[in-house]
């Protein structure tokens, strides 16, 4: 089976190229990349206009199987996924029971070989049921394809089990990934601390409970070796740390959702649950200060932390309401309009953030499109008028805020493996 | 003149004029308590539901009585006998409120945003009656009732609110609504009870009590919780009382005329002494007694009421 994509502008940093181009996908992988490819018996589409990517990963997602399959499962998320211009997703393990041993991971890629519509890369928890106390098997979960560690949805609270996980993970060469709260210092916040909890009467969630925590990670993993990623990075001051231990030669990565650098804490007003996530949003400072961070290199990969809940769990009280919102099918669009439209980076650096950068840190042999590379490709419309509307989301979950929003530029086409898994031209 | 939006959601969404409607209004209601018959029949027929989803003694009661003495029909839900604490959502009971047809809900719930939640998801008038920490608008409105009738006026007064401002939906109606009408207000307490960026607010903000009362013509104590202590926010009732409790001393150094203002339940020895709770200077049961008038005055002009009618139903 052979597929020839033609008159598309190639973007691939990873492979320095940036330009017009034809690509000949055969079984699956890149066969030819040439500025002029025939190929009658390939499937042929012209792409005029169009540009085509390495396959974008997002890093950072909710499918909720096993457990809560009212709210997302792997089939219907990984569907999502392919709508949203992703091929491929790190799914984080707060299932229930959690991703914390072999046979969970297995249950998910087998979950996922069935009925996914994208490879799904586990990632196993830290500790045994997500306790925070003791390590779980990394090793077997590792070996039956984990991806990473985390106990996502909740921090590695222990400063003595993170350096324990930071160590361990060396032997597997995979990152630990954190999510950055320090609990005594949120206790029961529901959003960011400033004015707007101030006017609105919440609890604050106050930043430096964040920045503590990448500066204790950090700190861990200078000290023990390890890799460590710090998930969803919100405020200026810890995108300011890991700026600095990257120049110190820490392993360190991170990254920053769209609605982190699309949305300050005003969206709170009116109590609109769909603008509770955690982190919580921050304020216009700490926005600007990702948006510089998204620019300078010092941000790894745009991660959507998907997180779908019921239409019925969200229309709650707000400090009632879970935390988190869908992102899988506004993330592209968000990041073409926000971020390359908007001028803070161009499209090659986009791509970077979306495919190389999220691959480097899940150690993925994937992100580039290289002669003999997996064909996983997305394919963009950089001028696309498109309109989120969460009723047409592939998505069991419709929890956005930026339902109405007209965005600049969106994904059309999606291809694992060398097979379209999605086409909206 | 009537008040623009059909609910009362807290005094942030009111410009001064629908403020000073409101407690204009209340100074028609304000003698029928004194009268033979505690009664006029403005809301005749009109079904008001209490909805107390947080326990609450005096702010029910008065709304209870303000109704009542509008001939108002009301009705107590309140959250232990409530279908909430068999996990029905707010959304579902506020329903079933609704399909008893009432006019009004008056709502008190611990969760900040309660009421706005009530209003964008149902079409019956929201009274809010406190929202967590949020906002308590009808205190506001009765404390600047009985700011006004002792003091003649609200613009131009310094105002000191003391004690648990992170906590207190009461100071942030009460910085909301003095501001609007001109006041000058200074919020005090211990860096660890005053919410971040406070300033924002409006008012000044100070962890000093003698710098915050000096020369005030209003001092309004709040009462502290006990919980608070076990939440790590000072170290003991005894501590708090010296640094921020007020008594006939401390408030030396008000003005000479100042008055005392709580809006209860208060901790005598704590926040405030007994010598002080009262004293002279003391106006916290005028607090309690203008609360019926100004809850009268909120209800009757929410029901689309105007004030020239309210004074002839006199």
């Amino acid at each position: 089976m052979k597929l020839l994509l033609k008159n598309a502008r190639v973007v691939d940093p990873a492979a320095g190229v940036d330009g017009a181009y034809d690509v000949l996908v055969e079984d699956g992988r890149i066969a030819r990349l040439a500025s002029r490819i025939e190929a009658s018996d390939a499937k042929t589409l012209d792409l005029t206009g169009l540009c085509v990517c390495p396959g974008f990963i997002d890093m950072h997602v909710h499918l909720r199987e096993p457990g809560q399959e009212w709210k997302e499962t792997i089939a219907t998320g990984t569907r999502a996924a392919a709508a949203g211009g992703f091929t491929g997703v790190a799914c984080m393990p707060n299932t229930q029971p959690p991703i914390d041993s072999r046979s969970v991971v297995e249950f998910v890629l087998a979950q996922a070989r069935q009925h996914g519509a994208v490879p799904v890369y586990p990632i196993g928890c830290v500790s045994k049921g997500q306790n925070g106390v003791e390590l779980a098997e990394m090793g077997d979960m590792a070996i039956a394809g984990a991806r990473g560690f985390s106990d996502d949805g909740k921090p590695v609270a222990s400063a003595g089990l993170m350096r324990r996980a930071l160590e361990y993970s060396r032997i597997f060469d995979l990152p630990v990934i954190d999510h950055c709260e320090e609990p005594t210092l949120v206790a029961g916040g529901v959003v960011h601390e400033g004015e707007v909890a101030t006017r609105l009467g919440l609890p604050g969630w106050p930043g430096v409970a964040e920045d503590v925590m990448v500066s204790r990670d950090i700190l861990l993993a200078e000290y023990t070796g390890g890799a460590i990623h710090i998930a969803h990075m919100s405020t200026g001051r810890s995108a300011e740390l890991v700026r600095r231990a990257k120049d110190a030669g820490v392993r360190v990565s991170c990254e920053v959702t769209p609605h982190h650098f699309a949305l300050t804490d005003e969206a709170v007003a009116g109590y609109d649950t769909h603008a509770k996530m955690n982190p919580p949003l921050r304020e216009e400072s700490d926005r600007q200060a990702l948006l510089a961070a998204i620019a300078d290199g010092t941000v790894d990969a745009i991660a959507s932390d998907h997180a779908p809940h019921n239409a019925d769990e969200k229309c709650v009280e707000f400090s009632r309401a879970p935390f988190g919102i869908v992102g899988l099918e506004t993330a592209v669009s968000l990041s073409l309009d926000r971020l390359v439209h908007g001028g803070v980076i161009g499209l090659a650096r986009l791509v970077e953030l979306l495919a190389s950068g999220p691959a480097a840190a899940l150690r993925l042999k994937k992100g580039s499109l290289r002669v003999g590379d997996d064909a996983d490709i997305t394919i963009l419309d950089l001028d696309r008028r498109v309109v989120v509307k969460p009723s047409a989301f592939e998505s069991k979950s419709v929890n956005t805020p930026f339902g109405g929003w007209i965005l600049r530029g969106g994904p059309v086409m999606t291809i694992v493996g060398g097979r379209i898994v999605h086409d909206a031209r | 003149m009537k008040l623009a939006s059909p609910h009362l959601l807290g005094i942030e969404p009111l410009d001064p004029e629908e403020i000073k409607l409101i407690l204009d209004t209340a100074e028609g209601f304000s003698d029928i308590a004194t009268r033979e018959i505690k009664k006029v029949p403005t809301l005749r027929g009109k079904t008001v539901v209490n909805f107390f989803v947080e326990p609450s003694t005096r702010t029910r009661s008065s709304f209870e009585l303000a109704e009542k003495r509008l001939s108002a029909d009301s009705l107590n839900f309140s959250t232990s006998t409530s279908s909430l604490v068999k996990g029905e959502t707010l959304l579902d009971t506020l329903r079933n409120l609704e399909a008893m047809s009432p006019d009004f809900i008056v709502i008190r719930h611990s969760e900040a945003g309660a009421p706005h939640f009530l209003a964008r998801h149902g079409r019956t008038p929201i009274v809010n009656a406190g929202d967590g920490a949020h906002e308590h608008p009808t205190q506001a409105l009765l404390d600047a009732f009985t700011i006004r009738r002792r003091k003649e006026r609200i613009a131009g007064l310094k105002v000191a609110i003391v004690g648990d401002i992170l906590h207190s939906r009461v100071a942030r109606s009460n910085v909301c609504l003095l501001t609007k009408m001109g006041a000058e207000v200074v919020l005090c307490g211990p860096p660890t009870l005053l919410p971040r960026g406070a300033e924002c607010l409006g008012a000044r903000v100070t962890f000093r009590m003698d710098e915050a009362i000096e020369g005030a013509d209003v001092v309004m104590m709040l009462r502290i919780q006990r919980e608070r202590m076990q939440g790590g926010f000072f170290p003991t009732l005894r501590e708090y009382a010296s640094f921020y409790g007020l008594d006939a001393q401390r408030l030396k150094r008000a003005a000479r005329d100042a008055i005392v203002m709580h809006p209860g339940p208060i901790n005598r020895g704590v926040e405030i002494m007994g010598d002080v709770a009262d004293g002279e200077a003391s106006v916290i049961l005028d607090q309690v007694r203008s609360g019926v008038a100004v809850r009268m005055a909120v209800l009757y002009l929410l029901a689309g009421g105007e004030r020239e009618a309210a004074a002839q139903e006199r």
